[in-house]
């Protein structure tokens, strides 16, 4: 096992699972999470070790998320986007002046990152804004009615995506990195859901103010097909993997206690524990196959960008959002009464809240919706390992 | 005579494309920056296949390839020489 995921297991283990019910429960940031977080350096890690940080590699951030999902899914989410914005400064930032300093903060400092992607007006397409940047000789200004900033009050900084220009149409977008000091936010609504209650998605209006240099140099539209959308796909799934990957620990250690009840018979859950850890396979399977998919288009800007990988990702997507449910729901079939319930050590019930979030953040719908108008062009990729 | 370019820009315009008129942008002016977003870049992509009656192969399915007129321009002449020579 790596360094990197001894750590995380270690802070997952001794921190997050300790405060998981609390954060559940009331709603609120995994603070102690993110202090363990820090204090283990886990947060920078994807920066290059050119800037500081020890560099991994998106397999091991993986399997970070992966990790963090068995302990306390709101820390794994939190964690996820956060290496989601991350990415975007290593892959897309290290040929402007700021945003190598910022690499450097990131790995230093251990900054927390946010991002304001979603806005008001815009009918949930995160690939249109209203908001514009708007120029003034070095300084920019920036106002943004954002329906979501996950954790917004206790990052450290925001990669909020706006128009180029006032001028600019809908589409022509860029992400502008602003940092604590920059911005002043006014909270707008509130954040009292069904699951993943820790990520603390309130929204608020961002008005924030910098210098031009802050405007990472590639559009949007390219940073968002090379690398926030295949990095959010894949660290999201892989820590849904880690949701059920705890459910299913659960159910096992459910059946094999029944099982030393009665040795010599089969306990009534064991057959449908064999289908959920097929299921579970079958999940991995997906997350690992599109991480290599990923991991070999790196470096290529032809490749990331290309139909037939968007389409790759958005499958990865819908497909392990809905056997995240599917997993955590054979899970409480196996548990019974005591996986229904909140009080035993077999309750899965926060898993099946949270997982039923995936099928939602970004709508299954909405990606359904873009691989069915990809696919009108798109021809068939009749081989099996190309 | 209609040249490919023309054709192209017929493609753009009747389509609706973009939100701004073809006609006040040059062959190599960002067909993103003015307004083409990726659901409208497949339908341009159906249109022009129509039009000229062509397929694009999986691998100039990608941004970069409808990024400009120009660009445009290069992949659909690449596959029209393809035809002939087939």
């Amino acid at each position: 096992m790596s360094d990197l995921l001894q750590r995380a297991r270690r802070v997952g283990a001794e921190v997050a699972a300790r405060h998981a019910g609390a954060v559940d429960s009331q709603a609120r940031f995994p603070r102690e999470s993110f202090a363990a977080l820090k204090a283990e350096k886990l947060l920078g890690v994807m920066v290059p070790t050119a800037f500081g940080g020890p560099g991994a590699s998106i397999s091991e951030i993986l399997s970070l998320c992966h990790a963090m999902g068995q302990y306390c899914a709101s820390t794994a989410m939190i964690y996820a986007m956060h290496q989601i914005q991350v990415a975007c400064i290593v892959r897309h930032g290290q040929e402007s002046a700021w945003h190598r300093t910022l690499l450097q903060r990131l790995a230093g400092e251990q900054l927390l990152l946010a991002s304001a992607t979603s806005e008001a007006g815009v009918g949930g397409d995160v690939r249109s804004s209203v908001c514009a940047v708007e120029v003034d000789g070095a300084r920019l200004k920036l106002s943004k009615n954002a329906t979501v900033i996950s954790y917004g009050a206790d990052a450290d900084g925001i990669l909020v995506t706006a128009r180029r220009t006032p001028d600019s149409p809908a589409s022509d977008q860029v992400i502008v990195a602003v940092l604590k000091g920059d911005y002043r936010l006014e909270q707008t609504s509130t954040w009292d859901t069904l699951g993943m209650r820790g990520t603390c998605s309130n929204g608020y209006w961002l008005h924030a103010t910098g210098d031009v240099a802050q405007i990472l140099p590639l559009p949007y539209a390219d940073i968002s097909a090379q690398t926030m959308l295949p990095t959010s796909h894949l660290t999201w799934s892989s820590l849904w993997l880690g949701i059920a990957t705890d459910a299913v620990a659960r159910a096992r250690t459910f059946v094999r206690a029944e099982a030393r009840k009665k040795a010599g018979s089969l306990p009534p859950g064991a057959l449908r524990l064999a289908e959920a850890v097929n299921l579970l396979q079958l999940m991995k399977s997906n997350v690992v196959a599109a991480a290599k998919l990923y991991e070999q288009a790196l470096g290529s800007a032809e490749q990331l960008t290309a139909l037939s990988f968007a389409v790759a990702m958005n499958n990865l997507k819908t497909g392990t959002s809905q056997m995240a449910v599917q997993v955590v729901n054979h899970a409480l079939l196996i548990c019974g009464i005591s996986g229904y319930r909140n009080d035993s050590d077999f309750s899965v019930g926060r898993h099946l809240r949270d997982a039923h979030s995936a099928a939602l953040m970004v709508s299954n719908d909405r990606i359904l919706a873009n691989t069915a108008n990809l696919l009108l062009v798109l021809k068939d990729d009749p081989g099996l390992f190309s | 005579m209609t040249t490919v370019t023309d054709k192209i820009r017929e493609v753009i315009r009747e389509g609706g494309a973009l939100p701004v008129d073809i006609a006040t942008l040059g062959d190599t002016d960002d067909l993103y920056a003015a307004g083409l977003t990726s659901h409208a870049t497949v339908n341009l992509m159906l249109g022009l296949e129509e039009k000229f009656d062509i397929e694009f192969p999986d691998r100039l399915l990608r941004r970069r390839t409808f990024e400009s007129v120009a660009a445009i321009q290069a992949a659909i002449t690449e596959l029209l020489d393809e035809k002939v020579a087939a």
